[in-house]
């Protein structure tokens, strides 16, 4: 059987002008000429896999034609022996949405606002299917108990933002499948979601995939959810492919460097590495060595930790911060965002605090540092730090203790001002609170701190726009250290970056802990991620702390249901059971 | 008089450096700049607005059109390229031929008892010699009613006009940036205080205001700045409100809070910087406003003093001339005004597309 998806040698450039006007052409998937194939069988999911940058979406988009203007495609798209690189518009709009169907990454801004669930869904079969008002409605209403939307009857009628993430997306998977498409190209779909309900996303899709006997391409960055729902993959890198073949053998025995480089720079659940390998590690080794094991320096334990005789830095109380939400004309409603947290933090010591999103852990951590408005709402417990009470500090007071406790951001491309160069940003901490003799002495510690988180000391007069996110975010923490904190707070701190940048934060940041005893507050929806960077960890859920113990006792014996819950939605690549599998053995339960 | 156009004009001359990229901020402004460049339209605009200005600074410094005043023509001398008046002939015929007819008529002097008297005040005013100044019969782009160059008052009024409108904008923007940053920032009763101004204002038809104003304050140009300024706020500040309401919830600010910077570092170091496109631009486009406004209301009277001229002024008076077929006040003015006009929109247009973060990479 011939696949129905074929790609032959696809190259998209976009023609761009540079800051001097000049036309140039940028290369996006392909390089000097050799382009990207591929293929698509019948009945299977194919995952593109790839960091920021790889060409892996501009990929998936040229297939259907929903590039911009300036996008130049060459090679050939081959569907159902049509090339839909040559096809007229009026062909491609007639296929898109009926016979191949694609669901995106953002579902809260995929859907449209002004109109309801049911109304969208029903578009594409008016569409394409020329059905009636009354059985479009009947479909739709099928369709959302298809992709288990619970009581389908009441939500037809709602609005986007009546639902929730999960159930959102659950609707753009509905309206994609609308039409009974031969190809599903998933774009990211979990990307935006919590873990738990990523974890329900993808099994409904590999459910579907095969109740429907879908062609499905899905993309994403993360490997180990690309283990769990794909049957072969391809991996990219700036836009040329690296690798393709089966899950099960590119798990087991990748061929290629960066592969290797990709499974082997993601924190796991189930070791603890000293640090973790960098792709850069990996690429540099000559291409003869590639069999030698690449983890076998990284195992060793990490020796510095369970000491329980460091100094105590932060120990916090009953902490409590409600926010008034207006309700009615004149009254407000008390909302509990964080309730009741306490905890001691050592010196040099790593705290988790793992959630989902509105779990209040964010909240949490930026309360600590006081940055809440004091009008929004009341704040209670006790926050001791060196003694001092931060909480009944006077404002005048505050200020001194605010050196000492800092916070990294989550995104990175957010946290810098895009106006001020580095030097500028550094600098002004210093300045504010007085540090360093002069403004040549400050420049001076400025460009220390650069050279300390990996960057050159020409960066001083650049500004942010001319970084890469993990650069920035090494500037970032470069500007929390000017001050010489005590406490770092770091708030999703590598959430945003590709999995390769992020090794090499996590590994600066435990550097940087081991060689000035920082004690961090990690605050992160990654597990995986948590359980290499702290000693203890805390699970947040709605305001309150559900369990708060060791990292490796608290993973290896969760004791409440939810961490459980989270434990089990973390993707860990193809284990025994596929989500496909299990999804068909166990339905799932409708969630609200 | 003598005073406000040196300051007029330097203050636009300063305002259009502003535009052009400071050497420090090179990052966004230098970028900014050669997306400008790109914009042919905007550089010929650009072109334009420069060459008023330095016009504006050589009026403003006396170089030109010092003497707009002087009654240099004969009462509404055409232009130049019109050729001599027809009426200058006509009027210089009639009394020759006056005198040609006299003899035949009856003399009334012979039954007139006042006639000697009428001799001896004639010869009386024969001895003064009135020194009439030489007046020309024909000016470069003709003359008003009192033979004053039309052309010197086009540039004199364009001086006011502009400088008005600069000035205005200026004043408009210093209020409406600041509410708008208050209001924004802090939000809550801060915020809710300066809402109620901006709906109590907002809700008073703008007219009335100019009259309220203008009945209060007299006419002049430091008036008309005052009241444009004080009324014309409102769009600048619901912008610069709308900004700021955005960026403080921005992750580089709360990052500087973090950091320790007071609230006034945060709003004015940081966020400043960051919507100082929004103003600039707003502002450009305020002045087009005010400029327009000016004329409207010198026409109503309410606008510049009497020994002062401006577009508006000009269009007035220009009214009246148009009935005897005198077009060229209404011909100068309007040109002078609509070249600036569109010049100044075209160029603001330029820059908000050159300053606009989200068009950046598209053209």
């Amino acid at each position: 059987m011939t696949a129905p998806l074929k790609v032959e040698n696809l190259q998209v450039a976009f023609r761009l002008h540079d800051a001097d006007g000049r036309a140039h052409r940028v290369e996006a998937v392909g390089r000097e000429g050799q382009g990207v194939s591929f293929e698509v069988p019948a009945n299977t999911t194919v995952a593109l896999v790839g960091e920021s940058g790889s060409g892996k979406s501009v990929t998936a988009m040229a297939l259907v034609r929903l590039l911009p203007r300036n996008a130049e495609c060459a090679g050939r798209v081959l569907w159902r022996g049509d090339d839909l690189l040559q096809a007229p518009r009026a062909h491609m709009q007639r296929l898109r949405g009926h016979e191949i169907a694609c669901v995106f990454q953002d579902p809260m801004s995929s859907l449209n606002p002004v109109l309801t669930v049911g109304a969208q869904i029903a578009e594409p079969l008016h569409k394409h299917l020329l059905m009636g008002r009354a059985a479009a409605r009947a479909r739709a209403l099928e369709l959302l108990a298809e992709v288990g939307i619970p009581e389908p009857r009441q939500r037809i009628d709602a609005y986007p933002h009546q639902l929730s993430g999960g159930q959102q997306q659950r609707v753009m998977i509905a309206m994609a499948l609308a039409c009974e498409p031969q190809l599903l190209i998933a774009d990211e779909p979990t990307t935006a979601l919590d873990v738990t309900i990523q974890r329900q996303i993808l099994e409904l899709l590999a459910r579907l995939q095969a109740q429907r006997g879908l062609s499905m391409l899905f993309i994403s960055h993360d490997l180990g959810v690309v283990g769990e729902i794909a049957q072969q993959v391809v991996v990219m890198r700036q836009g040329t492919v690296r690798e393709r073949g089966t899950v099960a053998d590119l798990f087991a025995s990748p061929k290629d460097a960066y592969t290797k480089a990709l499974l082997a720079c993601r924190p796991r659940l189930d070791e603890r590495p000293r640090r973790l390998t960098v792709i850069d590690d990996v690429l540099a080794e000559p291409a003869g060595a590639v069999a030698a094991p690449v983890r076998e320096v990284d195992l060793d334990l990490d020796p510095r930790r369970a000491d329980d005789d460091d100094p105590v830095v932060l120990q916090v109380d009953g902490l409590c911060k409600s926010f008034w939400l207006r309700s009615g004309l004149f009254g407000r409603m008390e909302f509990k965002a964080v309730q009741d947290v306490r905890f001691t933090l050592r010196r040099g010591h790593t705290l988790g605090v793992v959630g989902e999103s509105g779990s209040g852990k964010t909240t949490m951590g930026l309360t600590l540092l006081r940055l809440h408005d004091a009008a929004s709402g009341p704040l209670a417990g006790r926050v001791l730090f060196h003694g001092h009470d931060l909480l009944a500090l006077a404002p005048a007071d505050r200020l001194a203790m605010r050196r000492r406790i800092q916070i990294v951001f989550q995104n990175p491309y957010e946290a810098l001002n895009p106006r001020f160069t580095i030097g500028q940003t550094l600098v002004e901490p210093m300045t504010i609170h007085g540090i360093g003799a002069d403004a040549p002495g400050r420049e001076r510690r400025a460009r220390d701190w650069l050279v300390r988180v990996g960057l050159d000391a020409d960066a001083m007069h650049k500004y942010p726009h001319e970084f890469s996110g993990g650069q920035r975010q090494r500037i970032a923490i470069a500007r929390s250290l000017t001050l010489s904190p005590d406490v770092l707070v770091l708030d999703e701190a590598v959430a945003a970056l590709d999995v390769s940048v992020q090794a090499q934060v996590l590994n600066l940041l435990k550097d940087l802990q081991d060689e000035l005893g920082l004690a961090y507050i990690f605050i992160s929806h990654d597990l995986a991620v948590v359980r290499f960077m702290a000693d203890d960890v805390m699970v947040m859920k709605d305001g309150r702390v559900v369990e708060h113990r060791r990292t490796e006792t608290l993973l290896a014996h969760p004791q409440d249901d939810y961490t459980r819950r989270l434990i089990g939605a973390v993707a860990q690549g193809p284990g025994p059971a596929t989500p496909a599998q299990r999804a068909l053995e166990r339905p799932t339960a409708p969630r609200p | 008089m003598s005073e406000m156009p040196d300051f007029v004009s330097t203050s636009l001359v300063s305002t259009l450096a502003d535009m052009a990229p400071p050497r420090r901020a090179a990052g966004v402004w230098r970028s900014a700049w050669r997306r400008f460049r790109r914009d042919g339209v905007g550089v010929v605009a650009l072109a334009v607005v420069a060459a008023y200005a330095v016009l504006i600074a050589c009026t403003g410094s006396g170089l030109v059109a010092r003497h707009w005043q002087d009654e240099v023509g004969v009462p509404d001398a055409p232009p130049s390229f019109l050729g001599a008046p027809a009426r200058a002939t006509a009027g210089a015929a009639a009394p020759a031929s006056a005198a040609a007819a006299a003899p035949a008529a009856l003399d009334i002097a012979d039954v007139d008892p006042l006639a000697p008297r009428y001799k001896e005040w004639n010869e009386r005013a024969a001895q003064y010699h009135a020194q009439a100044r030489p007046v020309a019969a024909s000016l470069p782009f003709g003359g008003d009613r009192l033979g004053r160059d039309v052309l010197s008052k086009a540039l004199k009024g364009t001086q006011i006009s502009v400088s008005v409108g600069v000035l205005a904008a200026i004043v408009a923007t210093l209020i409406g940036a600041t509410l708008g940053a208050l209001a924004g920032f802090f939000g809550g009763r801060v915020g809710d205080l300066v809402e109620w101004v901006y709906n109590v204002l907002t809700a008073v038809p703008e007219i009335l205001l100019f009259f309220a104003f203008a009945a209060v304050f007299g006419r002049g140009i430091s008036t008309l700045v005052l009241i444009m300024g004080l009324t014309g706020w409102t769009g600048q500040y619901r912008q610069v409100r709308a900004e700021f309401i955005k960026h403080s919830r921005r992750e580089y600010v709360r990052a500087a809070e973090a950091i320790g910077a007071s609230a006034g570092a945060r709003m004015f170091r940081h966020i400043l910087p960051n919507v100082s496109h929004v103003i600039l631009v707003r502002m450009s486009l305020m002045v087009v406003g005010f400029i327009k406004a000016e004329v409207i209301l010198s026409y109503l009277a309410l606008g510049v003093a009497t020994d002062q001229v401006s577009w508006g002024t000009m269009l007035a008076e220009s009214q009246n001339e148009l009935v005897l077929g005198h077009w060229w006040q209404l011909a100068a003015a309007t040109i002078a005004m609509a070249v600036f006009v569109t010049a100044f929109s075209l160029m603001a247009d330029a820059w908000r597309d050159a300053l606009d973060p989200k068009l950046r990479g598209q053209r």
